[in-house]
């Protein structure tokens, strides 16, 4: 097989503990009661169109984009607009929410509720962007950037390759590595879709090589398919980010504060472009997402097929309960993600995992001094300096935080992670961002 | 020998000189002309460089008031916080103007959650930082406005005026406190306000700032302003607004009657350094159902801020404490 392709600078080995890889997806009853949040994607949150007492169906817009940086957000279930109620989100604020009553399961019509895989695309460039917004696709790789807007390229740019995203380096997480293997012909009639709407001739699907099943599927498959490439990848934490994904692949570097239209490259991850196929091909809008459910003392680690709008708790129920020794339940990956403060938070258009830790290894240990051993530097896949951003910060020098490129930092925790003082590095690094940014904004509007 | 002294001591005293003359009309040439003035402002200030005034320091707050003083020929809207009235009828001595008389200003910390009123729900083990934790998530005790208790305030004080009080995780402001507004930038929730001192420091205010519907402002804190108005209705003064389920009091139009005080149903509303209330014998029942705890509240003591309805831990401390007491009893016999 030779030297599989990686990024060069930094990255961690975290255990991958994929315990549910081998458990397909499930399809999850549908709620009693959904809530849905008008909020699930980056950017301006929706407006809501429905009123208390009105009665929706399947795939029913129910909040409508504002502004250009957006999304649609579509009714997951059918039934009677209950409320309109705030709700603790996995922000960990309350935030208003659509509360629908459940009652049958009643589709919009127009939907091709069938399997049987479309292939042929008869659309034009502009009507897949326009199919793709009105279906309210957003990145399903959690940053959950609306993809009509990357779709766009801007003027005197030029997009030369897409890649899709098939890296899932996150540790416990496998709802992207189910997907390409039972959806595999799918995924990759999105990425034709999603090629066409570029107007590139190239994919590149990256996999890490933890994932051999999903490669060997794909690269059969995509020998039908013209321009489509598919690429094993070395093992190593955070591939999955866009800059070091498109790093591993094709080579080129996306200067800082840039996006990766720069070097010509437009990234989407794999379950988005099941999402593409499904709301170009089958009309169907953006409502329902695979979530892996996982965790050491987890009855049943699955993959679930969820309804956007499920409570977490449903989840919990599915796979076994509640362990006891629970010590923290974790939207996202153990490396990214973050601890919900309720079982109540929704399932929404973001969520790739729920992760339920043990309490043992929940706790942070107890921080101690910085011993100087440069690991955190030697880490770091944006080549940061992360020690010393957080002295700046913690001294509150934000002109040297800045300096030190404090917003080129992905968080994805590596620092923190490899750090044997257990410092909380990339909380600082975090607050750094958010000060500087401040900063940045404020010297911006004068 | 000597020769070489004379030539040297000759050459370096002209080009010494030649230099001074240089110098000379350079200096001439480039003077900078300062009002004189600046200095003894700059004098009579606190030297505190808290900026406060909203200048960078006090040279700069100095700078400005000779400025305006000769441009406008007043002081107004120039205020040394720290200072006070004092100082700034000093300033207004030396530049012969009249003092601007502004009412002294306290910062007062508008939340009363903390331990005892809003228990913790989730347990936070992060960066020991306010704003992060603001960023993050609504805080452990769950209310989205209440006070995080991490102590930034606290850091960003340089005239030791504001403190943790480890009891109830709040802070605390003293009389130190001049009203220089560093702690009310420092607040990622802006829960701390400059209000009016008040007549012998007596102040009413609402101590909330949640601007949730009540039942979940009650779920989260014992304390909390549901925003049921009845403390709008009994002001006559119009000094109480209602705003997005909370209720405000303005300080400058509240007349200290108090009669907000009693009526709020959740003891939101405070009151600080006033004599205490004499018991009418018609409300003795109603003090017998709900056990009054004297509360310590910023700058005050033996104030009786609120009353906190005894919760499972205090009771189980008291039962504790009796056990205690029948054990010395039992040894004694």
């Amino acid at each position: 097989m030779g030297l599989l392709k990686t990024f060069k600078l930094g990255g961690i080995h975290p255990p991958e503990e994929k315990r549910s890889k081998d458990q397909a997806i499930e399809v999850l009853p549908i709620p009693k009661v959904a809530y849905i949040p008008f909020s699930q994607h980056l950017g301006a949150p929706a407006k809501v169109i429905v009123n208390r007492g009105d009665l929706v169906k399947t795939g029913q817009l129910i909040a409508k984009q504002e502004g250009f940086i957006s999304a649609n957000i579509h009714s997951s279930v059918s039934g009677k607009v209950k409320k309109i109620d705030n709700v603790i989100d996995a922000s960990g604020y309350r935030r208003p929410v659509v509360v629908i009553d459940v009652e049958g399961d009643e589709w919009v019509d127009g939907i091709i509720r069938t399997d049987e895989i479309k292939k042929e695309v008869m659309l034009s460039q502009k009507e897949i962007i326009d199919k793709i917004n009105e279906n309210g696709v957003v990145g399903l790789g959690g940053a959950t950037f609306p993809s009509y807007v990357k779709l766009m390229v801007p003027d005197g740019k030029k997009a030369e390759v897409l890649i899709i995203n098939g890296v899932e380096c996150e540790p416990y997480l496998t709802s992207d590595h189910r997907l390409m293997l039972e959806k595999g012909e799918e995924i990759l009639v999105g990425t034709k879709i999603l090629m066409m709407a570029l107007g590139v001739k190239r994919a590149m699907i990256g996999i890490e090589n933890n994932k051999p099943d999903a490669i060997e599927h794909l690269t059969k498959l995509a020998a039908n398919f013209k321009g489509i490439e598919v690429h094993a990848l070395k093992v190593k934490y955070p591939q999955g980010a866009e800059k070091q994904l498109i790093k591993a692949l094709t080579g080129r570097e996306v200067p800082s504060a840039k996006l990766p239209i720069e070097v010509g490259a437009v990234v989407n991850n794999a379950g988005t472009a099941f999402a593409v196929y499904e709301a170009v091909q089958k009309n169907k809008p953006l409502f329902e997402r695979v979530v892996t459910l996982t965790g050491k003392s987890v009855k049943k680690p699955s993959n679930f097929k969820v309804r956007i709008g499920t409570p977490i708790s449903d989840l919990i129920e599915a796979a076994g309960g509640l362990p006891d020794d629970t010590g923290k339940i974790i939207g996202g990956g153990p490396m990214m993600g973050k601890s919900l403060s309720s079982v109540d938070v929704p399932v929404v258009k973001g969520t790739s995992g729920i992760l339920i830790m043990p309490d043992a290894e929940a706790g942070r240990k107890e921080v101690q001094n910085c011993i100087r051993c440069s690991r955190c530097v030697t880490v770091c896949p944006m080549g940061l300096e992360p020690y010393l951003i957080e002295k700046t910060v913690i001294v509150e020098d934000f002109e040297r935080t800045e300096n030190e490129r404090v917003m080129d930092c992905i968080e994805c925790g590596s620092c923190q992670y490899t750090c044997p003082a257990n410092r909380p590095l990339l909380d600082y690094l975090r607050l750094g961002k958010n000060k500087v940014g401040f900063i940045m904004r404020t010297r911006s509007k004068r | 020998m000597d020769e070489i002294i004379i030539y040297a001591v000759i050459s370096l005293g002209a080009v010494g000189g030649a230099a001074a003359i240089i110098l000379y009309f350079v200096a001439q040439k480039f003077k900078v002309i300062e009002d004189p003035r600046i200095d003894l402002v700059e004098e009579a200030l606190p030297a505190a460089n808290c900026g406060g005034c909203g200048f960078a320091g006090c040279r700069a707050f100095a700078e400005a008031t000779v400025k305006q003083g000769e441009d406008e020929n007043n002081l107004e809207g120039l205020n040394c916080p720290v200072g006070g009235n004092d100082v700034m009828a000093d300033v207004a001595k030396i530049l012969d103007l009249e003092a601007n008389e502004v009412d002294p200003l306290i910062a007062v910390v508008r939340c009363n959650g903390g331990k005892i009123n809003s228990p913790q729900k989730v347990v936070y083990d992060g960066a020991s930082n306010c704003t992060f934790v603001h960023n993050l998530f609504g805080g452990e005790g769950g209310c989205p406005n209440g006070c995080l208790g991490l102590g930034e305030c606290v850091d960003a004080c340089d005239f030791e005026a504001i403190f943790m009080n480890p009891e109830t995780g709040l802070p605390e402001v003293n009389d130190k406190c001049v009203a220089c507004g560093a702690c009310v930038e420092a607040c990622p929730r802006d829960i701390i306000e400059l209000r009016p001192v008040g007549k012998k420091s007596r102040r009413i205010f609402v101590s909330c700032i949640n601007i949730e519907k009540g039942g979940p402002a009650k779920k989260n804190c014992e304390v909390a302003c549901i925003g049921c108005s009845k403390c709008f209705k009994v002001c006559k003064f119009d000094a109480i607004t209602m705003k997005n389920n909370l209720a405000y009091i303005d300080g400058e139009k509240c007349v200290l009657c108090r009669k907000c005080v009693t009526e709020c149903p959740t003891h939101a509303i405070h009151e600080l350094n006033f004599p205490p209330r004499r018991v009418k014998t018609g409300d003795k029942d109603k003090n017998e159902a709900k056990t009054v705890l004297k509360v310590k509240h910023p700058a005050q003591e033996n104030a009786v801020v609120g009353t906190v309805k005894l919760t499972e831990k205090v009771k189980v401390e008291e039962q504790a404490a009796k056990k205690d007491d029948n054990k010395i009893e039992d040894k004694l016999n």
